[in-house]
């Protein structure tokens, strides 16, 4: 395959992801999960650029983008566990007591 | 068609229809197995490119444990789902929109150049993405590997300290407090007559 499918496959994913996130605005789960998808498509170009380019920088750094994006995803779900303990609600919506 | 390209299409083919899933399923569980499924397919479609160590890192690290994780939650929280989809189909148009038009921008500008029309010339028979990435990573790209376990710490403490709730009545010991003691407040010396034995 080409290295051109790889990249589509990439950019397709990403506007998924976008979409994700324009759909869910409401839901703080399903928006972390649209990041992880918007994740997975950088590391797919990562990967195939790499690989077709014959520079293993590209994998080295898909290897720390998995490592932040793991932390990421572990502080925002404590961050969500500890806001659903005080407002019972994932609704964003509801997450207004900074409003003016 | 080939071997190569059949596989690579049902693999893009399955993961493209579980990020849709991810993003259009009313059941939060539903969607964090659908990513796990996207996962696995990302991960079928690196092994063909041939970095058989991030595959695998892939799906033990991020499916093993990251999405794991984000079930754990999801299955904690009492989620009100009618609520949550307010809004759905009234954003649909223009998020299609949207997304189609980056696709569309992003595909143009990669078609024409960045060598975007190579083949994949694989790999000699000895080549071991494993000793490809611990080459790199343990020498060039020795100092991002230490700030990434001190990002991985610092990740550590940051969850702990969001979420650890302490039972009040439990006793436990301060060594900061234990240290700095001072002697007036164990010690205290009374002057007492001494008594007669009469």
């Amino acid at each position: 395959m080409p290295l051109s499918s790889y990249l589509i496959l990439g950019a397709i994913l990403f506007a998924l992801s976008v979409v994700g996130i324009f759909l869910n605005r409401k839901n703080v789960v399903i928006l972390l999960m649209a990041i992880e998808l918007n994740l997975l498509a950088v590391n797919m170009n990562f990967v195939a650029f790499s690989r077709f380019l014959g520079d293993s920088a590209g994998q080295v750094f898909v290897f720390f983008i998995l490592t932040v994006a793991a932390a990421e995803a572990a502080i925002g779900l404590a961050i969500l566990i500890t806001v659903f303990r005080n407002r019972r609600t994932i609704n964003v919506d509801d997450l207004d007591t900074l409003k003016g | 068609m080939t071997f190569d390209q059949i596989v690579f299409y049902f693999f893009a083919g399955v993961l493209v229809f579980a990020a849709t899933m991810v993003i259009t399923i009313r059941n939060p569980v539903k969607a964090a197995l659908f990513l796990v499924l996207a996962f696995f397919s990302a991960a079928g479609l690196w092994m063909l490119l041939e970095a058989e160590f991030l595959a695998i890192v892939l799906v033990l690290v991020y499916v093993g444990a990251v999405m794991v994780l984000f079930l754990f939650v999801v299955m904690m929280l009492d989620i009100n789902l009618a609520r949550l989809r307010e809004g759905f189909g009234e954003y649909l148009p223009i998020g299609g929109l949207v997304a189609v038009l980056m696709v569309i921008e992003m595909a143009l500008i990669l078609s024409d150049g960045f060598g975007a029309g190579r083949v994949l010339v694989p790999h000699p028979t000895d080549y071991s993405n494993t000793r490809e990435l611990g080459r790199m990573l343990y020498t060039v790209y020795a100092y991002p590997f230490e700030i990434a376990a001190a990002i991985l710490l610092a990740a550590i403490v940051a969850a702990i300290t969001l979420t650890l709730r302490r039972r009040p009545e439990t006793k436990y010991q301060n060594p900061a407090l234990q240290v700095r003691v001072q002697r007036s407040e164990r010690v205290r010396l009374v002057k007492m007559k001494s008594e007669k034995k009469n």
